[in-house]
């Protein structure tokens, strides 16, 4: 179980975006992952007005949601050529937007972002159609850094239960099949989504997520959920002796990451 | 150097590179009809073209909406999709493929724009290693007096304004394009560009550029290289 206390203050994880100054950032970064059909969304639904209700104001986000790309993402998903590189590049720019335009900016005003999804997902996505890993955490590494990662994981066949109860059909973009995994939409599904929570799971330690067993029952995740999330606001608001000790060391450590991106 | 992607052929990938004004649309396009009435199969792909994305960029430069990253990421889309739609199926294929601007306009506007080197020259490593790529040479102002006397309206993005360079358009155009100059200039070695000075005349220019593709390519079609009739693909300088 991480340690939320020991989170340093909100950063990105390998290059500056232009033009931002990381040490205005008050709120706290919350995202929800996991693959297809896990449940997020119902989670989320959940978490928002929970977290209001403790007083805390709540921007919900999620993938494809961008004022700039949602629209163009959706339409794109309804033709049939949709590369595999230039859909991931389609998410990195929906990210961006929303990164720069939403997150950003309420994460200023001391706002808790929820985000249905993160960068994680646009990576899952890439590497699971087998897209280079180190070129793809370079070209992600202008996202934030959480102070929290929820993974609500589950194996396949429950991912394919809650897909056939509670939609009744597979869709074409979860089910992985503009790379046509398997022969039909079943197979396809069971392999694509199989390979996704390979790829999720590699991903969890190297980016600290929190694992939450996401094949229990939705109350029950719920509750472990919100005992997670209670913790990251009960870790000390950058304690006030970290900020009287240290504002001057971390503007000058954001100062030399900027002027190092500016150089290499 | 970037690690593009090698391209594995058999066709072949000719690019043209320099800043607004610099001439080079005219060249690959005069480049591209010598090569088709020589046989060749020739496709071509211009910067920002992909249908794919045109209504996000649209939208995106009508409501004045673009970060640095995000513009630069928008174009990676547009390329992202020519070069899996279009380049790369049409390379297998056997065809010669000219493109009017490449990667390297992002290496140079979206540096100036302030994204990261690094970062954006990572961010392109999906795209094919040109088998040849011309840079026109020119100076900032023979360029300007071409842009800025054929036409008038200069637009938003264009001419940089996102940088808050100048209020004055046209200033803020001189300054955004003798930045990319800069950028363009001091990538020539890394890079192998074939230099072609574009304050010469067009003819001497497409001559150069005729002569350099003779070069690199033989004077017969290589195996593989789509066109209509293989005596017809014999080049004459």
């Amino acid at each position: 179980m991480p340690n939320y206390k020991d989170r340093p203050p909100l950063s990105y994880y390998r290059t500056a975006l232009p033009g931002v100054d990381y040490s205005e950032l008050q709120g706290k970064l919350i995202v929800i992952e996991g693959p297809d059909a896990v449940g997020r969304s119902t989670q989320i639904r959940g978490l928002k007005p929970w977290l209001e209700e403790l007083g805390h104001a709540v921007l919900d986000t999620g993938m494809a949601r961008s004022a700039l790309a949602g629209k163009g993402i959706k339409e794109a998903k309804q033709g049939n050529t949709l590369g595999p590189v230039t859909m991931t590049m389609y998410y990195l720019t929906d990210f961006a937007d929303r990164l720069e335009n939403e997150i950003i900016p309420a994460l200023r005003a001391g706002v808790v972002v929820l985000t249905d999804r993160y960068i994680y997902s646009v990576m899952a996505r890439a590497l699971a159609r087998g897209e280079n890993r180190a070129w793809m955490e370079r070209t992600a590494g202008f996202a934030l850094v959480p102070h929290a990662t929820f993974y609500l994981r589950a194996e396949v066949q429950h991912l394919v239960s809650r897909v056939v109860v509670g939609r009744g059909s597979f869709d074409y973009w979860e089910s992985g099949l503009d790379t046509r995994f398997g022969r039909n939409m079943h197979d396809s599904f069971v392999r694509y989504q199989s390979r996704l929570i390979r790829v999720f799971d590699s991903l969890a330690e190297p980016y600290g997520f929190e694992v939450i067993d996401a094949t229990r029952p939705p109350v029950e995740v719920f509750e472990s959920l919100k005992a997670s999330v209670a913790r990251i606001f009960d870790a000390p608001e950058r304690s006030q002796a970290e900020q009287l000790r240290k504002p001057a060391q971390r503007v000058q450590s954001i100062r030399a990451a900027k002027a190092a991106g500016r150089r290499d | 150097m970037p690690s593009f992607l090698p391209n594995r052929g058999p066709g072949r990938l000719i690019i043209v590179e320099g800043i607004d004004g610099s001439g080079k649309s005219t060249q690959i396009a005069l480049l591209s009809q010598w090569l088709r009435l020589r046989g060749f199969a020739v496709a071509f792909s211009e910067w920002n073209s992909s249908p794919l994305v045109k209504e996000t960029t649209r939208r995106g430069k009508k409501k004045e909406m673009f970060t640095p990253t995000s513009f630069s990421l928008i174009h990676a889309t547009d390329f992202a999709d020519r070069m899996e739609r279009y380049i790369l199926p049409l390379l297998k294929a056997g065809a010669v493929v000219c493109a009017d601007r490449y990667a390297y306009t992002a290496f140079a506007r979206d540096v100036v724009r302030g994204v990261d080197r690094a970062w954006v020259r990572n961010l392109y490593r999906f795209a094919l290693k040109p088998d040849l790529a011309f840079y026109f040479k020119v100076p900032l102002e023979t360029a300007l007096g071409r842009i800025l006397g054929g036409r008038n309206a200069l637009k938003y993005y264009e001419a940089g304004m996102d940088l808050g360079l100048s209020r004055n358009i046209e200033e803020s155009f001189r300054i955004f394009q003798g930045r990319i100059l800069a950028e363009y200039e001091s990538m020539i070695e890394e890079m192998g560009f074939h230099v072609i000075d574009a304050t010469k005349s067009i003819e001497s220019q497409q001559q150069e550029m005729r002569n350099i593709v003779l070069r690199e390519f033989g004077t017969v079609r290589p195996p593989g290289v789509l066109g209509v009739d293989l005596n017809a693909a014999r080049l004459h300088a």
